[in-house]
């Protein structure tokens, strides 16, 4: 008894052990990567002009956070977690309709086909000149991008759902409503967070592509203007925010999708 | 007393290839707490019956009457069991009990009461909190049959409910099956393509022809006992012969 228990023992503390070497090594290449760039910047290897260095990006962010770097991280995240709620509720939405009525399904494909495979920045000018060169232009940017992939895989998850299942509520008596809440939406859940997980990366994209088009504040803002002027301590410091608060949003979707895998 | 009656039924259904006649001239007339098993040639259109039965599928002519009443939509009337049980995987074994009353309305606490005591008189009270994944095949189909037992229908419709099951599971959930249906005095119509499962399981065994299909003839065994005692009763291998030649011809 006690030799199996140690050779479980054993098995865990190599397991553990794997896991903290794996952490370890990701960091240090993280600040292997950041060292190596300091140095070769330091020593002159590389023009830190055109390649900024990290002691450069943090004398930029302790400069822009006497300023105001938080009011356009703010305005970006806002108009990013606008955008992603829109499209995903919006686009859940009209995969509902979609699933509802089979003519509308029928008579839209083609139409959603041509969306997607469109580049949505073609778009940019025709919306900035319907919603105004704003926030607004930038957010529907961002929804234009999210919405047609959550239509589609909401839509897939619902189209794949056991027939026989479907059947057996019918045969209980439940209606269309009662198949769609007790039934579908439940069973498509693990689609729905997999859409949130695609959609928090596209709706970055959306944003920062919106900011580029029209903005005068914003991480995207920031990127632009510095590039224009060739402060380039000023692009890598908004970008390293960027993968920051993407990094975090993305944290927190996975977050949410643990919860609900626990829960059934 | 006569609960459900199948009135000169045919069905012919279209698709894009072509038209079928699945069902000619269809009569059968069932008694209230009868076994019937139908069987028939693979493709021959017997789950068509039970179709026909639940409402779902209305007949080209003729008509089905449950209790006296004609069927034209999905009421809830009928209890359906599939080959799998279908359980949803996100509701406690007790919630997916209670999915019919849901449905219709009717979750009043004597229903969820006659639900609990289904479970408990069948061995699965200890897992009414207990979620599908952690229960075995034979119990899984077992939550299944309660399933359609706990809105009080006025017939179950078994659609080869065991065939997804192993062999040694089908034989013990097989008995299962009918010794609860048999206690809550239900009527059952089963469709299946294993004859020894018919003999062992009904009353009356229903031969379709193949399609389109016609009620070709109807056997009454009369072997008494639980579906194993029927297995091994003398009789059972001659019933089995001659509905097998008819089967197969």
């Amino acid at each position: 008894m006690k030799k199996t228990l140690s050779l479980r023992e054993q098995y865990l503390l190599g397991k553990r052990k794997e896991k903290i070497k794996i952490l370890a090594i990701q960091i240090a290449v993280l600040i292997l990567f950041f060292g190596l760039w300091e140095l070769l910047a330091q020593t002159g290897a590389i023009d830190s002009f055109v390649t900024s260095s990290p002691s450069r990006m943090l004398r930029t962010l302790k400069l822009l956070v006497r300023q105001d770097l938080f009011k356009h991280v703010g305005i970006t995240l806002l108009e990013c977690i606008c955008g992603f709620v829109i499209a995903t509720v919006l686009g859940t939405v009209i995969a509902i309709l979609l699933w509802w009525s089979s003519t509308l399904r029928r008579v839209l494909e083609p139409y959603i086909v041509v969306l997607n495979s469109l580049p949505k920045i073609a778009l940019g000018p025709i919306i900035i000149i319907w919603m105004g060169a704003g926030y607004q232009a930038i957010i529907a940017m961002t929804v234009l991008i999210c919405i047609i992939v959550t239509i589609m895989s909401v839509l897939a998850g619902f189209m794949e759902c056991d027939e026989d299942k479907i059947l057996l509520m019918r045969t209980m008596g439940a209606n269309k409503f009662q198949i769609l809440f007790k039934l579908l939406l439940p069973a498509t859940l693990p689609n729905l967070i997999s859409v949130l997980k695609i959609n928090v990366g596209l709706a970055w994209v959306g944003v920062i592509m919106g900011e580029y088009l029209v903005s005068s504040a914003g991480l995207g803002y920031l990127i632009i203007y510095g590039g224009q002027v060739f402060k380039l301590d000023l692009v890598m410091a908004s970008t390293m925010i960027l993968c920051l608060l993407a990094a975090l949003m993305y944290l927190s979707v996975a977050l949410v999708e643990r919860h609900v895998k626990k829960s059934r | 007393m006569e609960i459900l009656k199948i009135d000169n039924v045919s069905l012919i259904y279209q698709t894009n290839e072509a038209e079928t006649e699945a069902l000619r001239d269809v009569n059968l007339s069932i008694e209230e707490g009868e076994f019937v098993a139908i069987i028939g040639p693979s493709g021959c259109g017997k789950t068509t019956v039970l179709t026909l039965i639940s409402g779902l599928m209305k007949p080209t002519s003729g008509a089905v009457y449950l209790d006296g009443e004609k069927i034209d939509n999905p009421v809830g009337d009928i209890g359906y069991m599939l080959q799998r049980d279908h359980l949803f995987p996100w509701r406690t074994i007790l919630q997916n009990v209670l999915l019919g009353s849901e449905i219709q309305r009717k979750k009043t606490p004597e229903a969820i009461q006659y639900a609990t005591d289904l479970l408990e008189k069948y061995g699965l009270g200890d897992f009414k909190k207990a979620y599908p994944k952690q229960l075995s095949g034979g119990m899984r189909q077992r939550a299944a049959l309660i399933r359609t037992l706990a809105s009080r229908p006025k017939i179950l419709l078994l659609d080869e409910p065991f065939s997804a099951l192993d062999y040694q599971t089908r034989l013990s959930v097989c008995d299962d099956v009918h010794r609860i249906i048999k206690s809550e005095k239900k009527t059952a119509v089963l469709v299946t393509h294993d004859i020894s499962e018919a003999i062992s399981l009904a009353d009356r065994i229903v031969v379709l022809s193949s399609r389109p299909a016609t009620v070709k003839k109807i056997y009454t065994p009369a072997i008494e006992g639980t579906p194993l005692h029927r297995r091994e009763d003398e009789s059972f291998s001659r019933w089995f012969d001659v509905i097998y030649k008819d089967v197969s011809t």
